[in-house]
């Protein structure tokens, strides 16, 4: 889980923002995230539902459905090319092969008329046309063997549902890597499956991170998992990224009221007054249509100051890749112009 | 598999035994009998005809004699047309239904599926709405108004195609092209609508974005990902679908001069020609229940998650 000092980025994604047309408005799902990832790296991406953590994984693969969707700005830079903007049959040679996805639920993710087998075996020649059918099954059986399927060379001619939840997100993933892609988005992919089993996957995500040097962006809403398996973690907040530090770092000192009150919220099995053992952040996420400029967490949040009310924090650096986007580390003179501008801006 | 097709088949047997009881009775119990429109007959002559088709005897005997001769094959004389029985009649006239029903099938299935997939695709586009406007039409004009109006055009003003008659009779094989394609209209529309909404929520599934994300085209994904799924409901619909049109429509018959099965459904049922009722009641049941058998098998060939033990 260290970082190593000199790693290249493999994933910049600068100001992203997907919007999606409804008929009550428009609802600005991700709204200027920007994050990096470097080779062999684990990013956490938490959040709660509803916060854009998954869209914001969709949107690099540019698989937000549209309409509704749109992505309407930002970058995505996959070593140094901005892939927002390559042509779709480019886009197509990079999904799969160089970024991969992993998503919620291995359950209906996975064909269920096709031979695992015939899924693997495509996604392979397809990135590797010079690949036959055998050379292309015996990598395929070497996937599932890496992954800890038992016996793959009889189990890939078997159908999904043949397969249990663990074992067919298995497969997803020997799939997601069975091209060494070098980015692999995982959406949520233990949320579907019951607790020993997400030890299990999130140890072999882990394990595969570490062997093929995967840079890897995990989506989740389980702190849990992020503290155990990333080396760096953005919390998102509707649409935007709130903060963002060494996972070590999050946990120890976090900057954001609603980091804090994320990590307050996690259940405790050693605290020894019952009545306080859980914790829970107050209110709603808020209705991200039409959101007026503010910091969106200030009605739930505890320490809201005025400007909270009227203007979105600028980023902050704390040191040591610590960034916060919060009003409690802007000076006063900052705050003092940004409301009045607010306020004025409001009159007219 | 082969224990649960011989099952199958087997169990056809006690369904059409039961569908022939019922219909045998049913007949009967409607009100009038197949020589109620004769003019008055003498009593005499009343009695010796129903003595000839044995409809003195009790309704046990009947059933029981008219059970014996389907056993052997044989679906009785019919109570109307004298000097023919009714293996004659469907014999005769099957086939030809079955030819014009395999032509307009076949027809509603490749322009049916195609029109469908196509909208489905182009979701909210011209040709969206092209293919569901023409599907509606074909939903709701009726047939006896599809058919005239096509042979008004192809026959009438272009001269391309000859307005009526069937090819056994000697008038070419131009001739099955108006009624087929008019039978073909409403089911066109049907199985068009059917793949659009059904290849639409199986394009939504988990595992279509799935294929997405591993990089493939659009077009491979749907006729590589997204059709078994999306057919299923279309097969479902072509069991009773087939049955019925392979056993003839009387309007297409008329207008076209087609000689087949589809008229004898009405006029057996008028004339109350109970043999005959019934002979056409069990060749649509029978073509029926193997139609929902052969869907069955192809359903567990399309999913693997259904076994039949």
């Amino acid at each position: 889980m260290s970082l190593k000092p000199n790693a290249k980025a493999v994933l910049e994604v600068k100001d992203l923002k997907t919007y999606f047309k409804t008929d009550d408005g428009i609802v600005k799902a991700v709204d200027g995230v920007s994050f990096t990832v470097h080779e062999g790296e684990t990013l956490g991406i938490v959040g709660e539902s509803g916060s854009g953590k998954s869209v914001t994984n969709l949107s690099i693969m540019r698989l937000i459905p549209s309409p509704p969707g749109k992505i309407v700005g930002g970058e995505v830079l996959f070593e140094g090319e901005d892939i927002l903007k390559v042509s779709e049959s480019e886009m197509r040679d990079i999904r799969g092969d160089k970024i991969s996805m992993i998503f919620q639920d291995p359950m209906t993710s996975l064909n269920p008329f096709l031979k695992i087998s015939t899924q693997m075996i495509e996604t392979i020649r397809l990135h590797n046309p010079q690949t036959d059918k055998k050379e292309a099954l015996a990598r395929s059986i070497e996937m599932l063997k890496l992954v800890g399927i038992p016996s793959p060379e009889k189990r890939i001619y078997s159908y999904p549902h043949q397969f249990s939840g663990g074992m067919r997100q298995r497969v997803m993933i020997a799939q997601a890597l069975s091209c060494n892609a070098q980015v692999l988005l995982a959406d949520e992919p233990t949320t579907a499956l019951d607790v020993t089993i997400q030890a299990q996957i999130l140890e072999l995500i882990s394990e595969i991170n570490n062997k093929m040097g995967t840079a890897v962006i995990l989506v989740t809403h389980d702190l849990g998992v992020v503290a155990g398996m990333c080396d760096k973690v953005c919390v998102m907040y509707a649409g935007r990224i709130v903060e963002t530090a060494l996972t070590d770092d999050l946990y120890a000192k976090p900057a954001h009221p609603y980091t804090e009150g994320l990590i307050k919220s996690v259940p405790r099995m050693d605290t020894a007054n019952k009545d306080k053992r859980l914790f829970s952040i107050e209110g709603q996420p808020p209705n991200v249509i039409d959101l007026p400029p503010c910091c969106p967490f200030h009605p739930r949040c505890h320490k809201a100051m005025e400007v909270c009310k009227h203007a979105y924090p600028p980023e902050k650096d704390l040191g040591n890749q610590h960034e916060v986007a919060c009003w409690l580390y802007i000076d006063e003179e900052t705050k003092k112009q940004a409301l009045q501008d607010a306020t004025q801006q409001e009159k007219a | 598999m082969t224990k649960y097709i011989i099952n199958r088949l087997l169990g056809i047997i006690p369904t059409l035994l039961i569908i022939i009881t019922l219909s045998f009775f049913i007949v009967r119990v409607a009100p009038g009998g197949p020589f109620a429109s004769e003019r008055n007959l003498p009593e005499v002559v009343k009695r010796n005809i129903e003595a000839k088709y044995h409809m003195d005897e009790p309704l046990i005997k009947q059933y029981g004699r008219y059970m014996f001769d389907i056993i052997r094959g044989d679906l009785g004389p019919s109570f109307k047309y004298k000097d023919y029985d009714v293996n004659y009649y469907i014999s005769n006239s099957l086939p030809k239904s079955i030819v014009l029903g395999i032509c307009a099938m076949g027809l509603a299935l490749l322009f049916g599926i195609s029109a469908g997939i196509i909208a489905a695709v182009r979701q909210n586009t011209w040709a969206d709405y092209l293919s569901m406007g023409v599907a509606v039409i074909g939903i709701s004009v009726p047939l006896f108004v599809i058919a005239p109006v096509l042979q008004l055009i192809f026959a009438m003003k272009l001269n391309w195609l000859p307005t009526s008659g069937w090819y056994t009779t000697g008038e070419g094989y131009l001739t099955i092209i108006l009624p087929a394609v008019s039978l073909s209209f409403a089911y066109f529309a049907n199985i068009a609508r059917l793949t659009r909404s059904s290849m639409l929520e199986t394009l939504r599934s988990d595992y279509i974005r799935t294929a997405k994300a591993k990089g493939m085209k659009n077009s491979t994904i749907i006729y590589k990902h997204a059709m078994k799924g999306a057919m299923l409901p279309i097969v479902s619909y072509l069991g009773p679908a087939f049955a019925g049109i392979i056993t003839g429509s009387i309007v297409v018959e008329q207008i076209f001069r087609v000689p087949g099965l589809g008229k004898f459904f009405v006029q057996s049922s008028f004339n109350r020609d109970y043999t005959l009722i019934v002979g056409v009641v069990i060749v649509y049941s029978l073509i029926l229940v193997i139609m929902n058998f052969i869907v069955d098998i192809v359903y567990a060939q399309l999913d693997p998650r259904i076994t039949y033990k």
